[in-house]
């Protein structure tokens, strides 16, 4: 009787296994300094155009291993004062009249994008590496995670051009600057960049984190003594 | 000498800070409260794990209030545009995240703690229901703590709007047009609720007036309530039974211990094990997997786009499946205002089991197996009402929330029955340690 009511207890988490869309697992990792670095390079240089990251000031990107020289002269195109945020240069008004919709702010954008089906690193990972020629549409690119997309495939010079075949697989038509693998790894750093920029201090809450549990730990014992000091009297 | 007829009690030890004692004792109840509330307030022996709980919710309570201060001094309740076009509200959030030193960790703490805040709860009233704490003479303690839930609900429906986020915006859109649902003064009482047509600024702002001012007045006011109540009828215990029936000649409990300091020792241990679990999502998973802080809640509010699907945080989702399970109009009243009616109906009933609970024995280690099998399919219910309050809606979960709806008011209005029922096992005369 009670294994039956147990396993009924537990019935309702079975429901949670499910899943839906498929996303590629994001290879990367938010320690590998390196890899941030220059994903903040193709950020600046492909997304900044157009997507702004209001939440996230220049100077924060020093805790990337860089010094507050190189971020002026390696990412800093239009702003002036290191303490600024990352701005867009483009009008918003003038976006929404390009591409349907004004592009979203990209500060965290990888927490924005996770759902039942992936983290939203890996909804990244895929939706970049996910474009194809589609001359149905006004900017003549579609995207297979997000469909009908206002944007254009903008890292196009990198990958190439892919079409969708008859089996709706995704074949590269004509090669970019990138091989597959470089690019592969290119769009892996540059969500590196997205992930970490989303919540810059996030190793550092791990971090604290481990300290906090160990000194509970060290804690209860402690507690957990006084408390049996305390009632060893109590029958 | 002095006018306090309590006063002799407390005489000086000859010390300094003894004589300071004796006169404040002279002139406020200090060493009364004490005594009273904790170094001679007895409580029974034989509390178990799950008598943590009512401490836990008020370590919660403080942890809400005391991180909410700091936020209040960074967060912004303004709905305009700010120059990169993003909602002031949100901005001020992630700048508390960002820019803010140890903000992130003040914001995390306060809405980590909204979630634990129900978890506490959920488990405290579920206690309550194991060991019939909510029985005679113990119901306006039960009336109080219901009173506390129903401040907390509002808390934390007033406080989501605040970070301004997609689920913000279009959760409470949803809520505050359940109240349109109501005949005649519906529409206009939504708007006044609101302050405008549409979830805006004005709303924002008299959430935020709510959420930190009027509600947590009311909220401590009612833990303040309860706890007195308590301390007034004292504790009841796993087994059900009275301590106050035997009596040293001192007039003191022989099976009660002073709660100061045998349960402040204790209750140390369980802050310190509910602070580790607190830490691990804390630190480790702040986003408690969607559940906590829901993703889309890192998009600003747009009222121009409505979300494919809208669900509410976790611990609303059982009532929100009951909401959703009413399809049926009846007298001529939209289906709508009978799921809010059912809504709030599920959520008041909880304040009438004092007196739809009619077993001789309060405690579920006396009660027999019908109790023990309708608690148990409850506590199922409400978990599956729980589950599909937080997926979009289907005609499977519908049925299953209608039939789960179904149960979870067939358990409390028949419960008068029922309780009687049972095949109940002797309680004991005094409490057992196991």
């Amino acid at each position: 009787m009670k294994k039956i009511l147990v396993a009924l207890l537990f019935a309702p988490l079975l429901a949670f296994a499910s899943s839906t869309a498929h996303l590629d697992k994001w290879p990367g990792s938010v320690s590998d300094k390196a890899a941030l670095q220059n994903g903040a390079k193709y950020f600046v240089n492909y997304c900044l155009n157009c997507h702004g990251a209001s939440y996230m000031r220049y100077s924060k990107l020093m805790e990337l291993g860089l010094t507050e020289q190189q971020v002026r002269d390696n990412l800093m195109f239009t702003a002036e004062k290191i303490g600024e945020p990352m701005r867009v240069a483009a009008r918003s008004e003038e976006q929404k009249t390009w591409f349907g919709a004004a592009p979203p702010d990209l500060s965290v954008i990888a927490r924005a994008r996770a759902s039942e089906a992936g983290s939203g690193a890996d909804w990244l990972y895929t939706y970049l590496r996910s474009f194809y020629r589609d001359d149905k549409r006004p900017t003549g690119w579609n995207n297979v995670v997000f469909e009908n997309v206002g944007m254009p495939h903008i890292l196009q010079e990198l990958q190439g051009v892919q079409v969708r075949d008859a089996e709706h697989k995704l074949q590269l038509a004509v090669p970019g600057k990138q091989l597959p693998e470089e690019f592969d790894k290119t769009v892996s750093d540059l969500v590196g960049f997205l992930v970490w920029m989303a919540e810059p201090q996030q190793e550092f809450r791990q971090r604290l984190g481990v300290g906090v549990l160990i000194f509970l730990g060290i804690l209860f014992v402690l507690a957990y003594a006084l408390k049996k000091e305390y009632w060893k009297d109590v029958h | 000498m002095a006018a306090n007829s309590t006063h002799e009690k407390y005489k000086s030890d000859g010390s300094l800070p003894g004589h300071l004692l004796e006169w404040v004792d002279a002139r406020f109840p200090a060493t009364a409260l004490w005594r009273d509330h904790l170094s001679e307030y007895y409580a029974p022996k034989n509390f178990n794990f799950w008598y943590f709980f009512g401490s836990l919710a008020l370590l919660v309570l403080v942890i809400q209030i005391v991180t909410g201060i700091f936020l209040v001094m960074h967060f912004k309740p303004d709905a305009s545009l700010n120059a990169n076009g993003v909602p002031v509200a949100f901005a001020s959030v992630e700048y508390i995240m960002r820019d803010v030193p140890w903000g992130w960790l003040i914001r995390y703490l306060h809405s980590t703690g909204a979630s634990a805040f129900f978890i506490v709860v959920y488990l405290h009233m579920f206690r309550g229901l194991l060991y019939g704490s909510y029985r005679k003479p113990r119901e306006l303690i039960w009336l109080f703590g219901i009173g506390i839930f129903l401040a907390l609900m509002a808390e934390a429906f007033f406080g989501y709007l605040l970070p301004w986020g997609q689920m913000s915006f279009w959760g409470a859109q949803v809520i505050v047009n359940l109240f349109s649902a109501i005949p005649l003064i519906g529409p206009d009482l939504s708007i006044w609720i609101r302050g405008d047509f549409v979830v805006g600024d004005a709303t924002l702002n008299r959430f935020f007036s709510f959420h930190v001012i009027a509600v947590p007045l009311v909220l401590v006011g009612l833990v303040a309530a309860h706890v007195l109540a308590l301390h007034e009828v004292g504790s009841n215990n796993p087994d059900g039974v009275e301590i106050k029936k035997h009596k040293d000649t001192n007039g003191i409990p022989l099976d009660g211990i002073p709660f100061h300091p045998y349960y402040t020792v204790k209750d140390i241990v369980g802050v310190i094990v509910f602070l580790m679990a607190f830490s691990a999502v804390l630190f480790f998973a702040p986003e408690g997997g969607g559940y906590f802080l829901e993703y889309n809640n890192f998009y600003p509010a747009d009222p121009l786009k409505t979300p494919p699907h809208i669900a509410p945080v976790w611990y609303f989702t059982p009532y929100y499946s009951i909401l959703r399970a009413v399809v049926w109009n009846f007298f001529g009243l939209d289906a709508k205002f009978w799921g809010v009616v059912g809504m709030g109906a599920a959520v008041l009933i909880f304040a009438f089991l004092p007196w739809l609970d009619r077993s001789p024995v309060k405690s579920i280690r006396y009660r027999g197996p019908i109790f023990k099998t309708l608690l148990s399919i409850f506590v199922v219910v409400f978990l599956v009402l729980g589950y599909f309050g937080t997926q979009p809606p289907s005609k499977a979960g519908e049925i299953i929330s209608q039939l789960c709806s179904l149960y979870y008011f067939g358990f409390f209005l028949t419960m008068p029955w029922w309780s009687r029922m049972d095949k109940f096992k002797p309680e004991p005369d005094r409490v057992t340690m196991k």
